[in-house]
This record gives C-alpha cells, sequence and structure tokens, in this order.
C-alpha cells in the first residue's frame, strides 16, 4: 500500500516537474558523478559553476515579471541588455574607477532602462497575444540599432575607442581597472587551491532575488500576477491591466540590464555591436529548465533552473573531452537550450491562454 | 470626389507601409551609392533568382494561417545535406542538382513533418515556436554533419571531411554544380546576362503554387486558414492538412537552397542556412505581404526592393558618413525592423478588427433587442 502511494507520489511529481527536467538533472548528477573519474578536478567544475550561476541569474530573474504579468518570455531581453551596456560605457566614459563605476554604471543604466521599458512595454499592449514573437525581433532590431549608434556616439575614452581612428566603440572593452570582479572578490571564500565561493555576487542576487520576492508579494505585485493568471478577473478587480503589464516590462528590462553588468564585471569585458545578440536564449531555457512555463514562474525556478543550466555548461566541455577526446558542448548547449524552450511552447495545457 | 481620392491613397499608404518605406528608402539610397543603372539591374536579376524559389515556398504556410515559416531553414538544411553527398561522389552538373534535389526531398518531407507536428501542438503561436525550432534543429544538423559524417555516415572525399578525420571542413566547394542551372540558356541584354532557365523553373513553381490554390487541398488550406473551427465542423482534417502545408514547404525551400547555393557556388556549411529564414522573411514582408496574406506579386516586389537596399546600402553608407560598416550595420537593422514593424502591424491590425466586429455584434444585437 505505502508502495502504490509512493509510486504515485513520484508519477505525479514527475508530471509536476515535468521530465525534460528531470533528464536534464540526472545528466547533469552523471556528469558529476563521472568527473573524477576522467580526471576532471571537482572542485574546479564546482567553482566554475557557481561563478557561472552568479553571472547570469539575474539575466535569468528578469524573466520572472513579465511572466507573471503574462507577457510571456522576454526575448527582448537584448533591449534591458542594451541599457546596460549604455550605463557601462557611460560610466568609463566619466572615468569612474573601482567599485565606484560599476555603482554609477547601474545608475547611468536605470534611466535608459526605465525608458526602453515602458516604450517596449507599450508596444507589448498593443500587440497582446503576439507578444513573443515581436519580442524577439524588438531585442534583434535594437541590438541592430545600436551597433550603428556605438559606431557613431561621441565616446572618448581611449580604452573603448578604436586606438586608429579615436572614434567608434571597440566590439569588446575590458572591464580591468574599472570594475572588473568587484562583486566576484567581495568577501569570496576560498576553499583549498581550487575552490572560490564568489560571495559578493551571490548575495548581491540574493538582494535583487528578496527584493523580487518582496515586490510580488507586495499589493502591486499581486495585482501583476492577478493580470497575468486571468486578465478578466483582473480588470473586475479594479486593476488598470495595461499600466500593470508596463510596469512588468519596465522591471524586466531594468533588471536585464543590471544583470548584464553583473556579467560584465566577472567575465571582464564588455562585449558591444552583435554581443546582445542571442543572449535572450539562454536565460530563457535556464528559467524553462528550472521548472517555469510560459505562464508561471518563481525565483525558485530561477535559482534551480540557472544552476542546473549553467552546470551543464561549464561541465559538458570538460567531461566529454576526457570521455570521447570531442568538444561536444556547443552541440549540446544548443540541443538542450532550444528543445526546453519548444517543449515549454508546445505542451497543451499551457497553449490555451 | 477629391477627398475620397485623398482618402484612398492614405488607406493604400497606411495598408502597404513597409513597402512604401522601403521605396524610400531605396529612393535615398541609389543616388547616395552613385552605381550605375546597369549595375544594379544586373545585381537584381541575379538576386531574383537566387532568392525567389526560397521566398516562395512561405506562400502555402501563409495561406493555411500558420503565419511566416520560419522552418523553412529546416528544408534549408535537408538541401544542404543534399548537396554534400553529391560533392562526395563527385558528381557535376545537372545530374548532380537533380540528385541533389532527390537525396534532399525526402528529408525534407521528414523534417516538415515533424515541424508541422509540433507546430500542431503550438496553436497560436507557431511563429516564434518555428524559430525556436530552427534553432533547435540546427544544433541537429550539428551533430550530423560536424560529428556523424565521416565516422557513421561514410564520406570518400577527404578534401571535404576536417582534418581530424570526421566532420565536414566549413566551407564546400561546389565547383562541380556552381552555376550549373544558371548557364543553360543564357540571355545577354544590353549587356545584363539573365539565366533564362533558373527564371522558367521558377516560373514553374508560381504556376504550381497558382494552381495548387484551386485544387480540392489548397481550398482545405484556406479554409483552415480562415478559421480551424468552422473548417473541423465542415469535415476538413485541420492538423493533417496543417501538415501537410508544411511539409510542401519544407521540400519547396529545400529545393530553394539548392538552387540558391548552386548560384553563389560555395556552401558555409554550418553558416548558410542560418540567415535565409531571416531574410526570405523579410524580403516577402518587403513585397507587401502580411503574416496571413501573401501571393506571387509580392515574393517578386520584394526580392527587388529588399536587395536593392541590400546592394546599395553599404556604398550608401560609405558616401555617406565614410564607413562601409555603417551602411552593413543598417542594412542589418532594417531587416529586423521590416519584421518587427509588419508583426506588429499585423497585430494592431487584427486587434482592431476584432474590436470593429465586436462592436458590429453588439450593435446589431441591440438593433434585435429594440424590435
Amino acid at each position: 500500500m505505502e508502495n502504490i502511494k509512493l509510486a504515485d507520489k513520484i508519477k505525479s511529481f514527475a508530471h509536476d516537474f515535468g521530465w525534460p527536467r528531470i533528464i536534464i538533472a540526472l545528466f547533469l548528477l552523471s556528469l558529476f558523478i563521472m568527473a573524477p573519474f576522467v580526471g576532471v578536478n571537482i572542485n574546479t567544475s564546482l567553482s566554475d559553476t557557481f561563478n557561472r550561476f552568479g553571472m547570469n541569474c539575474i539575466m535569468v530573474l528578469a524573466m520572472v515579471p513579465m511572466i507573471h504579468s503574462g507577457c510571456g518570455l522576454n526575448f527582448g531581453l537584448p533591449l534591458g541588455i542594451i541599457a546596460g551596456l549604455l550605463g557601462a560605457t557611460l560610466s568609463l566614459e566619466f572615468n569612474f574607477v573601482g567599485g565606484q563605476s560599476f555603482l554609477m554604471a547601474m545608475a547611468f543604466a536605470t534611466p535608459f532602462a526605465v525608458l526602453f521599458g515602458w516604450a517596449y512595454g507599450k508596444l507589448l499592449n498593443r500587440v497582446k497575444g503576439g507578444e513573443m514573437m515581436i519580442a524577439t525581433y524588438v531585442g534583434f532590431s535594437s541590438v541592430a540599432f545600436m551597433c550603428m549608434m556605438w559606431l557613431l556616439l561621441p565616446f572618448t575614452n581611449p580604452t573603448m575607442v578604436w586606438g586608429y581612428t579615436g572614434k567608434g566603440l571597440r566590439t569588446t572593452i575590458s572591464t580591468e581597472g574599472y570594475y572588473l570582479h568587484v562583486l566576484n572578490d567581495f568577501l569570496a571564500i576560498r576553499i583549498g587551491e581550487h575552490f572560490v565561493f564568489p560571495t559578493g555576487m551571490v548575495l548581491f542576487f540574493a538582494v535583487f532575488a528578496l527584493g523580487i520576492w518582496a515586490f510580488l508579494h507586495s499589493k502591486k505585485g499581486t495585482a501583476m500576477t492577478a493580470v497575468g493568471s486571468n486578465s478578466v478577473f483582473a480588470r473586475a478587480s479594479g486593476i488598470d491591466i495595461d499600466k500593470t503589464r508596463i510596469l512588468s516590462v519596465i522591471l524586466s528590462t531594468w533588471l536585464g540590464a543590471m544583470g548584464i553588468l553583473v556579467y560584465q564585471q566577472s567575465f571582464g569585458f564588455i562585449q558591444l555591436y552583435m554581443g546582445p545578440f542571442f543572449m535572450a536564449l539562454p536565460a530563457v531555457s535556464a528559467i524553462l529548465i528550472g521548472g517555469a512555463s510560459v505562464n508561471k514562474a518563481s525565483i525558485t525556478n530561477v535559482i534551480v533552473g540557472t544552476f542546473l543550466f549553467q552546470g551543464i555548461l561549464t561541465m559538458t566541455p570538460s567531461v566529454m573531452n576526457s570521455v570521447i577526446q570531442t568538444d561536444m558542448s556547443e552541440v549540446i548547449r544548443i540541443v538542450v537550450s532550444n528543445g526546453m524552450i519548444l517543449y515549454a511552447l508546445t505542451r497543451k495545457t499551457e497553449a490555451t491562454r | 470626389m477629391k477627398k475620397i481620392t485623398f482618402k484612398s491613397i492614405k488607406k493604400l499608404i497606411a495598408n502597404n507601409l513597409v513597402t512604401v518605406l522601403f521605396l524610400v528608402i531605396c529612393g535615398f539610397g541609389i543616388p547616395l551609392s552613385g552605381y550605375s543603372a546597369n549595375f544594379l539591374i544586373s545585381g537584381i536579376i541575379v538576386r531574383i533568382s537566387r532568392n525567389s524559389f526560397l521566398i516562395l515556398s512561405l506562400l502555402i504556410p501563409i495561406m493555411a494561417g500558420m503565419g511566416l515559416n520560419f522552418g523553412m531553414v529546416l528544408g534549408a538544411m535537408a538541401g544542404q545535406i543534399g548537396l554534400i553527398f553529391v560533392t562526395d561522389w563527385n558528381i557535376v552538373g545537372i545530374p548532380a542538382m537533380v540528385l541533389a534535389i532527390i537525396i534532399s526531398i525526402p528529408i525534407s518531407i521528414l523534417l516538415g513533418q515533424l515541424c508541422g507536428r509540433i507546430l500542431n501542438k503550438a496553436k497560436g503561436r507557431e511563429m516564434v515556436t518555428a524559430y525556436i525550432l530552427g534553432f533547435f534543429m540546427n544544433g541537429v544538423y550539428q551533430l550530423v554533419v560536424l560529428y556523424g559524417m565521416g565516422s557513421i555516415i561514410p564520406i570518400k572525399n577527404t578534401s571535404l571531411v576536417l582534418p581530424r578525420g570526421y566532420g565536414i571542413r566549413n566551407t564546400v566547394n561546389l565547383i562541380g554544380i556552381r552555376q550549373s542551372l544558371d548557364s543553360i540558356f543564357n540571355l545577354s541584354i544590353f549587356g545584363i546576362k539573365i539565366p533564362l532557365m533558373t527564371f522558367i523553373v521558377i516560373g514553374v513553381v508560381c504556376v504550381f503554387i497558382v494552381w495548387f490554390r484551386k485544387t480540392k487541398l489548397g481550398q482545405d488550406m484556406r479554409a483552415v486558414g480562415q478559421d480551424m473551427d468552422v473548417a473541423a465542423a465542415a469535415g476538413i482534417q485541420v492538423e493533417h492538412t496543417r501538415i501537410v502545408s508544411i511539409v510542401i514547404s519544407t521540400v519547396v525551400a529545400g529545393i530553394g537552397m539548392i538552387i540558391y547555393l548552386q548560384n553563389i557556388g560555395t556552401l558555409n556549411t554550418y553558416n548558410s542556412h542560418t540567415q535565409i529564414g531571416m531574410f526570405s522573411v523579410a524580403a516577402i514582408l518587403v513585397g507587401g505581404a502580411s503574416v496571413s496574406k501573401a501571393n506571387i506579386g509580392n515574393v517578386f516586389l520584394g526580392v527587388i526592393l529588399f536587395h536593392l537596399m541590400f546592394i546599395v546600402s553599404p556604398m550608401a553608407g560609405k558616401n555617406l558618413i565614410g564607413q562601409a560598416q555603417l551602411g552593413e550595420y543598417f542594412r542589418v537593422f532594417v531587416s529586423y525592423g521590416v519584421i518587427t514593424m509588419s508583426l506588429v502591424l499585423y497585430e494592431m491590425r487584427k486587434k482592431r478588427e476584432n474590436l470593429v466586429n465586436a462592436e458590429k455584434l453588439k450593435d446589431d444585437q441591440g438593433d434585435s433587442n429594440e424590435n
């Protein structure tokens, strides 16, 4: 009797959690188990995984507000990233250094993110039902537009512009001397030779995650969830649907901007031009792997998803390389991340929103 | 009388905003680039012969109400696989092209079936799903071509294979079939070469599409495109019809890719197909098509305008700002911008129509209540 109950429980858990996620989790687990046997240092791998987790999780968090308000997956994340890039380049242009430059980048990025998010939200309100496709192309066209702007905007800081002409920003700009590793090194815990826990970065994420969690439980946040789950009901209870949706889009865009700044301080480079082009897809698939769907997402989904996705990205190259002497990580990344998005888009229960 | 004509012109512009915008861009770009008319016309003719077949593949899914088929890249992959095989077997000329097409068709059918089935599970968001499916299948394609070919799938020709012993090289030289179709019948007018045979082949597809619209299946597709529920009530197998439309589109795209590549002459094994979907979709939208309505005229107008912009913008950018790079970014921006704008306009129009219909229904009901 007990056994049957347990089996049922497992079955319903598997159903809720979704087979693809279980397969991915098992795959990651097997990679970690295999790692020591093929000569991959598990401490380095874990350290890398945590590092990548910290780098990416705020961009994944940026999916949450828009999913809550029923705007779907934020394929327009590059727009937020561009706001972040503007903040970063402006901060460097005014020659702020060290930790200050990071704070100033955040400060500069915020008004852009709010402005872009507002316009983007207005646009999405006019195309209800077709948000995701349009979001994708808003992201793409804004990146392409900014490609022209990076060439034309009058930046002068010699570390950023092309050396021989003195104008036009470089494709990659080093954050060294500015905010390289300001969060990574903050209170970082070093255990042994190979393991470093990036405390500052994880704490920074924790602050954001807590903030979003608190927001979602506030009056405005509850209204947002109501708009997403049942807009007729929301309208009946006197919620301004369009305004709430715009707020969620602004929030998502702003989180995207903050996310890319955290990414840069760890990665060490500001990537301009086509850099942000495909950055939405890893973030989208990460939150989906974490158990979110097109219209439901939580902070837990963000944490679990980012950890699983980034774990696979870190582990596959090293482990696979040692096992079969080939680097198939790129192919696995493409198949896993897009497969996950496909799975979420084709769920029957969610298709009739 | 005058007012009406002004209104009708305004409506014409509003309904074809993207096309009008493109005419304006080209109108500015052509004098700025400083290219001669002869150069531009021959450039356009090459591009019509190269791209129209691919773009024609988009028509049938639009008819079936499935939107712009971003999944056409699946067909492009099938075409490329066919080309890799014929290059490996050292076959040249027209037989090679025909054989490549024969190889590509079953792969296209298989991939089209898969795409159709997946899209049936994602009704209402076909476009974004097909788009992601394109990315997903790109991963699978890489798995097959980069790891499978030469190890599991036998490839004899060592010049095709990477030095490590398996996987196809980044570029495959299609010297054997290079322009084999284009050079069969060549007409030359004022020094402008016209690849007549390619145009005949494109003409055949156009005739096929016109004929297909009139068949039972074509009529069914239009019914499904109008309203799935009504079509199902009328006894049409909705899901099957939708799958067939995607399969046809994929097969046409596969053949189109082979024609496209025989004109270019080299295959970028891992890149050629990735941009095709975006460029084809942008071109048909520039020609005045929308997500739910497109005809053969849109295809050709679209190819001409879109590629005119493509040819002139780097030079125009160089002459205007002094940087050709700017023109190149500009054309990328315009390609994406056009798609964004068309999609937004389509969604807004749909919303407005729904509103008008709802109002009408309300009025009608109000009238009947009063009676």
